[in-house]
Formats: C-alpha cells, structure tokens, sequence
C-alpha cells in the first residue's frame, strides 16, 4: 500500500485527485459554516453575564477565534511542507507551501481585522499595542515576507528553496506568538486578551467556534487545493500530459 | 579551524579598513538618524528621555540592515563567495567570520557611540550604562539574523528593500527587550537583569543557528 501514498507525490498523478476532492470539501465548508454560524447566532445566551457583559457584538468571536487559530496552523503547515520539500526534493510539497501561504495570510489578516471591529466597541480603540494583537501583525509580516521573496526571484527552484529556508526560520517566532495569549504567568504580561481556556468556555459557544473552525479548515483545504492545481498547470506547462489536457478540454 | 575563522575575519577587516568610507557611512547614519527625531518631536527634556532608548534601537535596528547588502555582495560578485562555498571548510565557519567581521565594523562602532547619544537625549549614566550592554548583546544578534536575509536576497533586483521586508520582523524581539532593558533602568526597583539575561539567550540561539541557516541560504543562492 504503501507505493499507493508516494504515487500521489507526482503533480500529474495529483491533478486529477485534487480535482476531485475540492467539490467535497467546498461542500463541507457550506454546511459547517452555516451550522456554526446558525448556532452561534441562534443558540447561544445573548450576552456574556457578570461585570463585564458584552452585548451582541461578541458574536465576531465566531469569526475571530478560528481565523487566529487557522493563521498559526497555517504557518506551521506551510514550514512542514517547505520542510518536506527541503529535505526529500520533492516538487509538489513546495507547490503545497506556496499554496498554503496566501490562505496564511488572508486568515492573519482577517484575524485582525475582525479583532479591530471587536476592539472597538468593548476596549474602545480599534488597535492597541497589546502582545498577542503586535505579534499576530508580525505574523502578517512573516506571510508578506514569505510571498514577496517567492516572487522576486526568477529562477523556480532557488525561489522554493529560498522561501521554504526563510519559513523555517520564522517559525523561530511562532511560540513567541502563541504564547503572548496564554503568558505562564499572567502578571508578567500585560495583554488585554483574557487567557484562552477551552475548559471555561460555555458549551454552545465551544460547539459554533469548533464547527466554525472545522470549517475554516475545510475552506483551507479547498483553496489550497485549487491555487495548487494552478501552480500544478503553470509549472508542468511543458509537459506532455499538460498539453494533452488542454486538448481534451478535460476540466476533470 | 580556528586558523581558517582568523583568516577570513582579519581579510574582511583589512579590505574594509581599505575602504572606510563604507564604515563611516553606517556610523553616520545612525548619528544622523538619532539627531532627526529631537528635531521632529521637539526638543523637551522629559519627552526625550521617554524616547531615548527606542530611538536608539530603530536607528541601530536601520543602520546594521543598510550595512548588511554589503555582507556577501562584494564576494558574490567577483566569484570569491564561489570559491569559498567550494572549499573543503565548513561554511558555516566562514560565514560566522564574515558575520563577525561585519559586526566588528558595525555593530561595535555604534556600541561605542552610545555614550554620545545617551548626551543628546538626556539619559542618566545609569540608563547609558545599560544601553551599552543591550547593543553589546544586541547587535550581534542583529548581524547574525541579517546575514540570512542578506544570503536569500543575494543578486536579487531590489534586493536591499526586499531584505529589510523580510528581516525586519524577525528583529522585533530584539528591538523590544533592547529598548525594555533601557526602559527600566530608568525606573526605581526595577531590574534590569532579565532584559539582558533575555538578550544574551537570543544571542547565544542566533550563535547557534544563523551561520548555519546563512550557510544553507548561501548555497541555495549560488548553485
């Protein structure tokens, strides 16, 4: 079987099987977004009791939580298949982390973004120079870094290469910025963000920001999917199975 | 080993002691940079002792990545860079010379200088003290940070703007406990030992890991 895996390495062999995985999984980012979406709209208590009760608008946490969740693990992903690629030589994981990296960065940003119209409202400013909101910026900065080299050099391979080294060496700062929220000693670190803890979360709110989450990751795995199959096209483009796609017309 | 690491340091100095403007440049710059913001912010005591120490850094921050286009450049061009990757010594070796080289002319000069900022923007002796010891531990790390992003952008168009987009955000740790250490020496009962217990640690992990990693960006550039 396990021949089976290594044959899907190869970018014609994967083409097709991409093809056919990205209708399932657009399908499931629609059904997990409007369930996690309903449910957090509909289901869960209208505002966050005690002192500090928040009206309707915490609702963006829905939208929040997952994006900044997704712009770490996507970094990681993106240096495990620069990794990969560095290590084994292999083309198509290269591919995969310079697919992964856009979707990196439009999670990152919306992370912020989304975190700004929340500011607003329950801190009063759009932007503070709290830890977790200054390094989830550089982050930002990181995925900038990462697509900016990639498309300054010419030459294909010394590009892939290049970028997979400068991804390594800024996941030097991803525990830098997963560790500005949850701070071992809260008294060392003066953040606005309240520690996450998944324990103390209400259920049905847990239930819509995992769903939510789930189904950010399904709109990963599509979108990656599809950048791959035109990276795929664009770098095969000699190739004969290329050319004899086109004639075809087959889009399958 | 340790002949080859004296060999390539002392062949950078010397060529660069040939051509000192390129030193001068740097330090300059950052006297220069350093002079502007009084000028723009104004020039209150009080204003400018909250400023100093982050001041101090951006500009150390701007001057050692002006410097860094320069690191592998000259090398590459004239095929000695070549010759070098092709030698039987370690590369990281001769890339951890280069780099020592060119913090010896421009991250020592500006270690040096401080006092004379420290002047301008009104720091006490302590605080200058302080800040001397931050960039002393600092800037190394500057330098061996820099001379990845120099080695991955080596003849790249624009590279010099691309550098500083891709090595300015690695450098942020440095910046905020550089100036955080300066910061709190400022205040009463607060210590300044973790700032630069902090430093020393990203120093000696930038120690480890950079020549290594410019070693690997090296070659990727040149094959």
């Amino acid at each position: 079987m396990a021949s089976n895996w290594f044959r899907f390495a190869a970018p014609a062999s994967f083409y097709p099987l991409a093809g056919r995985l990205i209708p399932v999984f657009w399908i499931l980012t629609g059904v997990c977004l409007l369930v996690g979406l309903y449910w957090g709209f509909f289901q869960t208590p209208d505002q966050l009791g005690g002192s500090n009760a928040q009206k309707e608008y915490y609702r963006i946490i829905f939208i929040h939580v997952p994006s900044a969740w997704m712009s770490m693990w996507l970094y990681v992903v993106m240096v495990g298949w620069a990794a990969i690629g560095l290590v084994f030589n292999t083309r198509l994981s290269f591919m995969m982390a310079n697919a992964v990296a856009p979707t990196g960065a439009i999670f990152t940003f919306l992370a912020l973004w989304t975190g700004a119209f929340w500011g607003r409202p329950s801190w009063g400013t759009y932007w503070d120079w709290d830890p977790r909101l200054t390094t989830e910026l550089i982050l930002f900065f990181m995925y900038i870094g990462y697509i900016a080299l990639h498309s300054a050099i010419d030459d294909t391979r010394r590009a892939d290469r290049a970028a997979a080294l400068l991804a390594i060496v800024g996941l030097a700062m991803i525990p830098l910025i997963f560790w500005s929220v949850n701070c071992p000693d809260p008294n060392q670190c003066a953040a606005l963000h309240q520690r996450s803890d998944l324990t103390q979360i209400e259920g049905n709110i847990l239930f819509s920001m995992l769903a939510v989450t789930f189904g950010f990751w399904m709109y990963s795995f599509a979108t990656v999917l599809m950048r791959l199959r035109s990276i795929i096209l664009t770098r095969e483009a000699d190739n004969t199975w290329v050319q004899e796609l086109i004639v075809k017309g087959d889009r399958a | 080993m340790l002949r080859v690491f004296w060999c390539i340091l002392l062949r950078d100095l010397t060529l660069a002691l040939r051509r000192r403007t390129d030193v001068l440049t740097t330090l300059f710059f950052f006297i220069i940079v350093v002079s502007l913001f009084p000028l723009g912010v104004g020039t209150e005591r009080q204003i400018l002792q909250i400023l100093g120490p982050g001041v101090v850094w951006v500009a150390a921050l701007l001057a050692s990545m002006l410097a860094l286009e320069r690191l592998f450049a000259a090398d590459y061009e004239d095929g000695t860079l070549e010759q070098m990757v092709l030698t039987a010594q370690p590369l990281s070796l001769l890339v951890l010379a280069k780099i020592t080289a060119h913090w010896l002319l421009t991250g020592l000069p500006l270690v040096l200088i401080a006092p004379l900022v420290g002047m301008q923007y009104h720091l006490s002796d302590d605080a200058i003290l302080i800040t001397m010891a931050a960039l002393l531990l600092g800037t190394p790390v500057l330098s061996l940070i820099g001379a990845i992003g120099a080695a991955l952008t080596l003849g790249l168009r624009g590279g010099g703007i691309l550098l500083s987009l891709l090595i300015l955000p690695l450098y942020i740790p440095v910046l905020v406990y550089g100036a955080g250490a300066v910061t709190a020496s400022g205040i009463d009962m607060a210590d300044t030992r973790p700032y630069l217990a902090l430093l020393g640690a990203f120093l000696v992990a930038a120690l480890t890991f950079a020549p290594l990693a410019s070693s690997a960006a090296l070659k990727i550039s040149i094959e």
